[in-house]
């Protein structure tokens, strides 16, 4: 069985290959490969975009939250035109609007008055707000000068901007689903780490619980849960009580996988080995195996967010998440709950586009995500 | 039972100075739960009660079909998994330890003369971790080094085991299997061990690069006076690297020689089936094929009398009913068959 030893030649050919990648770690590879899934990367800059919208809403949006214009009550969306009567502009601008009644029925409805030009401008005056509760002004990224309104998106029965009204909401929507996945994501690694690694009765009673929650009916057990909150309470106490019924279901898929990891990676030769080589229980369970199924948590992290997005959209939608005055996605919707709405006013059901796009943008990640960690895939 | 107890005291009293490892009627038995409490409904027992003995320096070749327990026997003497009953005496320092029963502590310090190399080098090395630290996770697990030292020592080892010490900073990934499996040698060698138990350590690379790891094995055990027990499935590997074989058959061990005494005249019909399955190189050389029928048995639900009888072509009825012993048929030869003796066996030439 005499062979020749070649490993000096296996080593050359080693040094003389793209050394970058061989001293690169797991999440280095993962970033690299992840760069070229087009779908999530542009999903990513949409993430991005959508969140700097939620960053910066006052900025952003062309009017405040309750700005309200009751002559323009449920007004149609105003389309950005280029073209007049004195030829092509360079710069959008919008029509004026005019409410009229019909003769015979008396209902309100807006006529374009073409008389009247509003040129769409940057960096304009508007209503005052404080920016981030810091400090006052005025300035808006766009909106037009006094005397004109700028409703890209229509507005609600009291005459409120309903893009303005998006955007503000997209702060709440947002970070709900962040927040409520913070607390599932503590909730369910602390009780998974806790079932897998002790076993026996802990884990078949921790089990067992998780089923028997699974197993209720999610939007009952919301409506159940998020009537018991108080309500003198705050918005913002609401907003965090409904953020805790949210991850109150969210945790247990969670705890689920991370066990299923725990238990499958500590049969793993390389936790064996440590165990050999001396290493404790903490030093094995943190250093071997959670850093080996942390890039799986956060794939399934990322596709969690759409569902408290989703979540907060429906328990609000209902009139049991979050109420006015503070505005989110569901709270809108809340206002398009009729069939009236729906057919007269649709474009009062924008927000759908915004749910819509936010959970497509997320799903997108995360299939990028998981592509990328999949060791199998390379 | 008693009698086998005396009679493998008998053969190890000779050389019971230089044991290094004695493994006394070491079981390991899984249980078969069912349904929503647990019940135990059963026993896998997948090490049944085996003994051997391992003297100072030598390489033991474990053989066995898989599901015959030699991964579990390699893995329950670490304690890599606990052993449900029997002992496991290394000796350390003049005085012998129950491997099986020692505290955490002193568990802890015994591993640092026993480690173990894996089958699959892709698993078993962590993919998140470094070369530097994959080697140097004993070293810094045991506080036998400081970081600068411990660099130096991986260099060493890396070195050592045939790869270029330049490879500190990288990842498994950037490894092929042969290349793997010395990072995982160094890893075992970084303690000074004198027991390294080796889980079918080539059986899961290409033929060219077994046969450099297998050398690698062998310089190491000359270099540091190493003791091996040798997992394997592959008969000429084992042929090739051990000094002694034993047969494992579903948790026992049956038959136990010295290497060439097993090839050329084994004495158990198990062996001589497995010997016969080795492809033989000379194509002019006509041999009788033992080809067993049936599937290996079922550890969960072992045959009675001797677990062989089923699939044995010289079975009688006594094989049905009675549990052979294992007896010693010559020196250092020993076989749980009751026909031993009888049967003319044919072994391997060569």
């Amino acid at each position: 069985m005499a062979m020749p030893r070649r490993e000096e030649v296996v080593e050359q050919d080693v040094l003389t290959g793209e050394t970058e990648a061989y001293a690169a770690s797991q999440w280095q590879l993962m970033w690299w490969k992840f760069r070229k899934h087009h779908l999530a990367m542009a999903a990513g800059m949409v993430i991005v975009a959508l969140y700097v919208v939620a960053v910066f809403c006052e900025f952003l949006a062309p009017y405040t939250l309750n700005h309200r214009q009751v002559a323009y009550a449920f007004a149609p969306p105003q389309r950005l035109q280029f073209v007049s009567d004195e030829g092509v502009h360079f710069w959008p601008f919008v029509y004026g609007i005019k409410g009229v009644r019909h003769p015979e029925t008396l209902r309100k409805f807006y006529i374009e008055d073409r008389e009247q030009r509003y040129a769409v401008r940057l960096l304009v005056r508007g209503a005052p707000y404080r920016f981030w509760g810091l400090f006052e002004t005025d300035i808006h990224l766009f909106g037009v000068d006094d005397g004109g309104t700028l409703f890209l998106l229509g507005t609600d029965h009291l005459g409120r901007d309903l893009l303005s009204r998006i955007i503000y909401g997209s702060r709440i929507s947002l970070t709900i689903g962040l927040v409520g996945v913070t607390l599932s994501f503590v909730f369910g690694l602390v009780i998974g780490v806790v079932s897998g690694y002790y076993g026996g009765w802990i884990d078949n009673l921790i089990q067992r619980g998780i089923e028997i929650l699974r197993s209720f009916p999610s939007i009952p057990l919301w409506m159940a849960l998020a009537a018991a909150l108080p309500s003198s309470w705050s918005p913002l106490q609401i907003y965090m009580g409904i953020t805790v019924v949210l991850s109150f279901i969210g945790w247990t898929g969670l705890a689920r996988q991370v066990r299923g990891k725990i238990l499958s990676l500590r049969e793993e030769d390389f936790a064996t080995a440590a165990l050999l080589a001396g290493a404790s229980r903490w030093r094995i369970m943190t250093r071997h195996l959670l850093p080996s199924f942390m890039s799986h948590i956060i794939v399934s992290l990322t596709l969690a967010v759409p569902g408290m997005i989703l979540g907060e959209t429906s328990l609000s939608f209902l009139g049991l998440g979050l109420r006015p005055p503070v505005t989110s996605w569901g709270v809108l919707l809340k206002e398009a709950q009729n069939v009236q709405a729906v057919a007269f006013q649709p474009w009062l059901l924008t927000p759908v586009i915004f749910v819509i796009i936010t959970v497509l943008a997320f799903n997108f990640i995360g299939d990028g995500l998981r592509d990328a960690a999949d060791p199998y895939s390379r | 039972m008693r009698l086998r107890v005396c009679f493998m005291e008998g053969i190890c009293a000779m050389r019971e100075q230089n044991a290094l490892l004695r493994v006394r009627d070491l079981k390991k038995h899984f249980p078969i739960t069912r349904g929503f409490f647990n019940t135990v409904v059963g026993q896998v027992k997948a090490v049944d009660g085996v003994s051997f003995d391992l003297f100072e320096g030598e390489c033991l070749g474990l053989v066995g079909e898989s599901g015959s327990g030699k991964t579990t026997v390699g893995r329950t003497i670490l304690r890599a998994i606990a052993p449900t009953a029997g002992e496991v005496w290394f000796r350390k320092d003049s005085e012998e330890v129950d491997v099986a029963r020692a505290p955490h502590d002193v568990l802890k310090s015994l591993r640092r003369d026993m480690q173990m190399i894996f089958q699959d080098p892709y698993a078993s090395l962590n993919p998140r971790m470094t070369v530097l630290d994959i080697i140097g996770e004993p070293l810094l697990v045991n506080g036998v080094a400081e970081r600068r030292e411990r660099e130096t020592r991986v260099r060493e080892l890396l070195a050592q085991v045939g790869l270029n010490p330049h490879f500190l900073r990288r990842y498994p990934h950037a490894f092929s299997g042969g290349q793997r499996q010395r990072i995982g040698i160094a890893r075992a060698l970084a303690l000074h061990p004198r027991l390294i138990v080796a889980d079918e350590p080539v059986s899961a690379l290409d033929v060219s690069v077994q046969a450099q790891v297998l050398n690698l094995l062998q310089e190491l055990q000359e270099k540091f006076g190493l003791t091996y027990l040798f997992v394997a499935h592959d008969l000429s590997v084992v042929r090739h690297i051990s000094d002694r074989v034993a047969v494992m058959y579903v948790g026992k061990v049956v038959e136990l020689a010295p290497v060439d005494q097993l090839f050329h005249s084994p004495a158990h019909p198990y062996t001589e089936a497995l010997l016969s399955a080795v492809p033989n190189p000379d194509p002019r050389r006509k041999k009788k094929r033992v080809l067993l029928s049936g599937e290996v048995a079922d550890p969960g639900d072992t045959p009675s009398g001797c677990a062989f009888h089923p699939r044995c072509p010289y079975a009688e009825d006594r094989c049905k009913e009675e549990v052979p012993e294992l007896r010693e048929i010559a020196p250092g030869h020993a076989v749980r068959c009751h026909l031993s003796g009888v049967l003319q066996l044919e072994g391997m030439a060569g």
